[in-house]
């Protein structure tokens, strides 16, 4: 039956890349120059999705037309793009996206000149087609992000075969690892025993929190989002939290990058804002460190760069934070002019975070 | 009683002779530091070698040699030309006297117009060093070689010779200036021997020079051209142009008996009636004796010269470069992708008559971050000193480059970019701002020519660069239709399984413009006297868009002998052949051509085509 599931959806992804080069070539029949319409992946395209309560792209268009010489090599190599996904499909193989980057090596005119506008065009094709990179069969190189709680995974393994995980005593110091693809067909939630999910950006936090026995002295379940989390990151802990209901919280570094990191968990990111629905968690909690936190705690901190105000005068004007906690939060730094990162808490002592920081701010929003 | 101090003043009054006034004050020659001092000497004894061999109609081809003497600043500069030479009795007048020469009574275009220049370095040498210049000349195959040591008396402003002999001389004409000297080289720096000899020959293409430096390294700055600057007429001074002083010289030296003919035969432009008008509302009587003027009258005569009104004076006095020519001089000295320059009409300034050179060189190697590089000239001689003082760089700061396509901060000042502009000033007086002659003084008519010149290289180099990237597009547009839409008509129909499509409709669409293209062919046939210079144009227009096209095609000529045009449907006009071609078909194109006989290789090199009647872009052509 799940196998039967999983021919079709491959046939509907075929079938609508497939679309693309019937559409290109209907054009050149009607003597029209070859064109495609993507969605505008910036700031100012995207809106908020009423249903869905995340950020998904406008109506904002923009055409790659064979009329210039950059639209004419976008058009070819998401038809050798195509072909080869449509290829790989038939055969029953998957490949890297920096797989597909180099086996374009031999695509002379259309090959791509570096990763980053293979992985644009895979991005390009979903948004075309509605479908996901996963149905493409292409996946990321590695994520490694980690787990360490007390839930309990039902992981199909390599040899086909379920095996359960429970997240807290069958792993070792690094946790659990989140494969790349967490899809039921994959993984499915077993047993969760906890109260809530922290969600941490960095490793050395991450640790901390494991080695003072934060997870079962609070009954929480941490993530590491290593740094801009990955899908399969995002999309595990929003169908954690959709199968246990548990409130997420994000646990982040006190500047605008980490405001970013919190924006793409919850609410989607600009460059993937076709698949928020599938990826973003609106529900997830922003914890700190906030600009208050900084003086709040008093903080050791460092002084904004230049990047760092333009990136908070950036984020004034980002719909992701247009609520008046965020206004007033990147006002606020943008006036004390500082920043602080989460293991700056270690002035207190290595027991400061698990002891007081996070209780605290915990009760403030009544999760514990 | 006591003798009045005055008195005791009038004993240590004397006359402080000349030579003796520039030894206390050499910066006013330019001796201002020993880098200075070295380039200053080097130019004063080209400047002269230049003049003598121009007057002769000799193709001048001078040496200049550096040596360094000992551990201390001091060179020993080498100087000779291949001239006509100076005869004996002279040669002590010439390098040993100062404010002595041929020119300086003479109102005509030159180098060398006060006669100080190589005396000077002569006093120069010997205050620094205490040696005498060694001169070496020789006038002709059949006559001997003189050669002598002169130095110069400060105290009587007179040439004193030791050893003068005869010797023998591997050469059949010329004149040979050694001295030792004070100096520094300086290498690769913008004030250098080096730049100063590249400056020279850029603008005097009929020049060769070869340059030995200390270092043993010899360069050669080759002749490209085998043609004599025109020698300017002399001619005597516009009304205008004189000053008091002058004025009061000339009319107690003259021949003339009647205050009226001095006028008419001493100036040019002075009518019999425009005289007699001049010392009617003067109130002097014509029969005057010109001696015999006292000062209130000369005043009165001055002052009514500036009130009158006179015809400009000729400008045949003037030799300008030539803006082919300059073009040859830049291209050899500098490489880079375009040049343009432009020779304007003369004018006149007080009385004297001038005409502006411009020239600019963009693109190619050269360096875009960085100011412009300006190359200064006054009558074919580089400036090296002063840029900031002087009238050719304040035009072209006035000028707002960035309509032409080159930074400009505030569009003022020097702008940036990948080029180098050339200026020349020829004038039978060029007004420096000092007797170094450094920088040329803001006169508002030559400020005003400099700029129309400028803004006139400034036009051409913006539509050089418009071309440029419209031709860039062009060139995008020919890999999309050659090469990629292709491959998506083949790619597309192999995936959903049908045959290709035809893409001719789709390539006027993608291109939808109008190309002239255009090719230059050089060559020459036969043999001595009936060798024939041969430039052979090609002009192909193509019509990539979707219409049928009909339009009028200009091309600018040279002013040479033009053969063999095709089509043979054509009107010749002044400068322009003119074709009425079309219908062409969309995706067609259509050839023209003719031959230019007579000219050089690269004289013409860039051809201008206009259009009108011609909608849409256009690419290789202006509209008309």
């Amino acid at each position: 039956m799940a196998k039967k599931q999983k021919f079709k959806e491959n046939q509907e992804a075929q079938f609508r890349l497939k679309k693309i080069a019937e559409y290109i070539y209907g054009q050149l029949r009607n003597e029209e120059v070859p064109h495609l319409e993507v969605s505008s992946r910036t700031k100012n395209n995207i809106v908020l999705s009423k249903d869905h309560k995340v950020w998904v792209y406008g109506s904002d268009q923009v055409t790659r037309s064979a009329k210039d010489l950059g639209g004419a090599t976008n058009i070819l190599r998401s038809l050798y793009t195509v072909n080869f996904i449509d290829e790989m499909i038939n055969s029953g193989k998957s490949s890297t996206l920096r797989e597909m980057y180099y086996i374009s090596e031999g695509w002379e005119k259309a090959k791509f000149p570096s990763q980053d506008e293979s992985n644009r065009l895979a991005e390009d094709l979903e948004i075309i087609t509605k479908c996901m990179r996963e149905d493409f069969k292409l996946r990321p190189e590695e994520d490694g992000a980690r787990v360490i709680g007390d839930v309990t995974i039902e992981e199909m393994n390599r040899k086909g075969l379920k095996k359960k995980i429970n997240c807290k005593d069958d792993v070792g110091d690094s946790g659990y690892g989140i494969p790349y693809n967490v899809e039921k067909e994959k993984l499915k939630f077993k047993n969760v025993n906890a109260k809530f999910i922290i969600a941490i950006e960095t490793g050395g936090m991450f640790d901390r929190l494991a080695e003072n026995g934060f997870d079962e002295g609070h009954n929480a379940i941490l993530v590491h989002l290593k740094g801009q989390p990955a899908r399969s990151t995002r999309r595990f802990i929003k169908r954690l939290h959709h199968y246990s209901k548990l409130p997420v919280v994000l646990f982040t570094d006190g500047d605008p990058w980490s405001y970013r990191i919190y924006a793409s968990v919850a609410y989607g990111a600009i460059k993937t804002a076709h698949i928020s629905e599938y990826l973003a968690t609106p529900e997830a909690i922003y914890l700190g460190i906030t600009p208050s936190d900084i003086i709040n705690y008093d903080l050791p901190n460092d002084k904004l760069t230049d990047q760092d105000v333009n990136a908070l005068k950036s984020e004034l004007s980002d719909p992701r934070f247009s609520s008046s906690t965020w206004k007033s939060e990147i006002k606020l730094q943008l006036k004390i002019k500082k920043k602080s990162e989460q293991q700056a808490l270690a002035k207190y002592g290595l027991d400061y975070v698990t002891e007081t920081y996070l209780p605290e701010k915990l009760q403030e929003i009544n999760i514990i | 009683m006591a003798v009045p101090y005055a008195e005791k003043m009038a004993q240590s009054q004397k006359e402080i002779s000349i030579s003796d006034f520039f030894a206390k004050n050499r910066q006013i020659l330019g001796f201002d530091n020993p880098s200075k001092a070295l380039l200053v000497s080097v130019k004063e004894a080209v400047d002269n070698s230049l003049d003598a061999c121009e007057e002769a109609g000799i193709f001048p081809s001078i040496f200049v040699g550096l040596e360094k003497v000992g551990d201390k600043d001091r060179f020993r500069m080498t100087v000779r030309d291949n001239g006509p030479g100076i005869v004996k009795k002279q040669i002590p007048n010439v390098f040993g006297r100062l404010l002595y020469g041929s020119r300086f009574h003479a109102i005509r275009q030159s180098r060398g117009q006060q006669g100080i220049g190589i005396s000077s370095v002569v006093l120069y040498s010997q205050l620094t060093t205490g040696k005498a210049a060694l001169i070496t000349s020789k006038i002709g195959e059949d006559y001997p070689c003189h050669q002598m040591e002169v130095h110069i008396n400060t105290k009587t402003n007179r040439p004193q010779i030791e050893n003068p002999q005869v010797v023998l001389w591997d050469h059949p004409h010329g004149t040979e200036i050694s001295v030792e000297l004070e100096g520094r080289y300086q290498k690769n720096k913008k004030q250098s021997v080096m730049e100063y000899l590249r400056a020279t020959a850029i603008v005097n293409p009929h020049v060769e020079i070869i340059f030995k430096g200390p270092d043993d390294e010899v360069h050669t700055f080759e002749r490209v051209i085998e043609l004599l600057p025109e020698t300017a007429n002399e001619c005597k001074p516009h009304p205008h142009g004189i000053e008091l002083g002058v004025l009061k010289n000339m009319l107690k030296y003259t021949e003339a008996r009647k205050l009226s003919s001095f006028l008419i035969n001493e100036f040019v432009r002075v009518s019999p009636r425009g005289a007699r008008e001049l010392l009617d509302t003067a109130g002097i009587d014509e029969k005057r004796k010109p001696n015999r003027l006292q000062l209130e009258d000369i005043q009165s005569l001055f002052d009514k010269i500036q009130e009158m009104k006179f015809m400009s004076p000729p400008t045949d006095c003037l030799s300008p470069i030539g803006d082919m020519l300059i073009r040859k001089g830049l291209r050899k000295e500098i490489d880079s992708k375009f040049a343009y320059t432009v020779t304007r009409d003369p004018s006149v300034f007080r009385g004297t008559p001038f005409q502006v050179e411009a020239g600019i060189v963009y693109g190619g190697d050269l360096p875009t971050g960085e100011s412009v590089k300006i190359l200064r000239f006054g009558n074919r001689v580089p400036l090296l000193y002063q840029q900031g003082g002087c009238v050719i760089t304040h035009a072209i700061e006035r000028i707002n480059w960035r309509p032409y396509g080159l930074e400009q901060r505030g569009g003022k000042g020097i702008p940036v970019g990948p080029a180098v502009i050339l200026v020349h000033i020829a004038s039978t007086n060029v007004p420096f701002t000092s007797e170094s002659k450094e920088a040329i003084a803001d006169v508002d008519e030559i400020m005003d020519e400099i700029g129309r010149a400028l803004m006139d290289c400034g036009r051409r180099v913006r539509s050089h660069i418009n071309k440029k990237k419209k031709l860039k597009k062009v060139s995008e547009k020919y890999d999309i239709i050659r090469e990629i839409l292709p491959e998506i008509s083949k790619k597309s129909s192999s995936m959903v399984g049908k045959p290709e499509p035809l893409l001719d409709p789709i390539i006027t669409k993608i291109m939808n413009v109008h190309v002239f293209d255009s090719g230059v062919v050089y060559h020459e046939s036969g043999e001595g006297d009936q060798k024939q210079k041969i430039t052979e144009v090609t002009i192909k227009y193509q019509n990539y868009t979707n219409r049928e096209r009909k339009m009028r095609i200009h091309v600018k000529v040279p002013d040479a002998l033009i053969q063999g045009i095709y089509p043979e449907t054509h009107v010749r006009k002044k400068g322009l052949i003119e074709w009425d071609v079309g219908p062409i078909q969309p995706a067609r194109s259509q050839r023209l051509g003719f031959s230019i006989l007579g000219l050089d290789k690269d004289d013409y090199d860039d051809v201008e085509i206009y259009y009108s009647r011609l909608p849409g872009e256009v690419i290789g052509a202006d509209p008309l």
